[in-house]
């Protein structure tokens, strides 16, 4: 353990460096974040080592033929409801630290491998054939009234009991 | 991402995030958090770490099962590299040298958007 002393916050706020980033860009109305008091909360209702964990993701699927225009552009894409290769993933236009790393590893932010490993190791019970897309939406409303309740609705229909959500 | 969190959680399916953007989904507010100190993209662990990866998973696990409260964050005890935190800054660099570059690319993705609209 490496004891040190800082005169800031060291993580990064991407809501502050996004406004400023995109103010940058002439952009003069900033963000509005989603923000609450509260958050619901459910506890598990029998032991983990027999739940099943599906894996929801903002990754998405890049059909021949799409040409990426603009960030609008992403809402048109098709929902990811996979149970077969994910080979086709794409992260290509989501906002993430090009400069700094790539997702070339797909367990770096749809870990199936990692849970297939706590299967084995009797930690949960096990995957869900199936993992989830929940696509990142400028619009509040796309995401709490359309995009959740499909994913909500997949979760339900393959009796997943614990959700792992990661946002890239 | 967190919106959908809050919504399945709401409907009695136990949800934990996995995120590198912490003040985005602690604002938001969901049950359970794993901080991954990293820059955005990796957030399951560094690529072809598999013992991280392992590790972040073990622990976002942990969350689900001891978990007492909504809002519960824990911080991955992993850094991304110790000789080096100037990623942080690098991300979204706002400066002198690309100020103008930034403001050009902001009018080209408008004129891009309203071709988009009128087409």
């Amino acid at each position: 353990m490496v004891s040190q002393r800082r005169t800031h916050r060291s993580f990064v706020s991407y809501i502050d460096k996004s406004g400023e980033y995109y103010r940058a860009h002439g952009y003069e109305t900033p963000y509005q974040w989603a923000a609450h008091d509260d958050a619901p909360f459910s506890s598990l209702t029998k032991p983990l080592s027999e739940c099943k964990v599906g894996v929801v993701t903002t990754s998405y699927f890049l059909p021949d033929g799409f040409v990426y225009r603009a960030p609008s552009d992403l809402p048109r894409l098709p929902f990811v409801e996979a149970n077969e290769s994910k080979e086709n993933l794409n992260t290509k236009h989501l906002s993430w630290a090009k400069d700094e790393t790539h997702t070339d590893d797909q367990e770096t932010y749809l870990p199936l491998a990692r849970l297939q490993q706590a299967v084995e190791n009797g930690r949960i019970g096990s995957v869900s054939d199936r993992f989830y897309g929940l696509p990142t939406q400028f619009s509040h409303r796309q995401t709490e009234k359309r995009d959740a309740p499909r994913v909500l609705e997949w979760l339900q229909q393959d009796e997943v009991d614990v959700a792992l959500m990661v946002p890239l | 991402m967190s919106l959908g969190a809050r919504h399945i959680e709401q409907a009695g399916i136990p949800t934990v995030v996995v995120g590198s953007a912490r003040d985005i989904v602690e604002q938001c507010g969901v049950p359970r958090f794993l901080f991954v100190d990293f820059p955005l993209g990796n957030p399951c662990g560094k690529p072809y770490d598999t013992e991280m990866q392992g590790a972040i998973v073990d622990l976002a696990l942990d969350l689900i099962e001891n978990a007492f409260a909504p809002r519960t964050t824990v911080h991955a005890p992993f850094v991304w590299n110790e000789q080096d935190d100037q990623w942080r800054d690098r991300f979204m660099h706002v400066g002198d040298d690309n100020r103008s570059a930034l403001l050009e690319a902001g009018e080209q993705r408008r004129r891009i958007q309203a071709d988009l609209k009128s087409s």
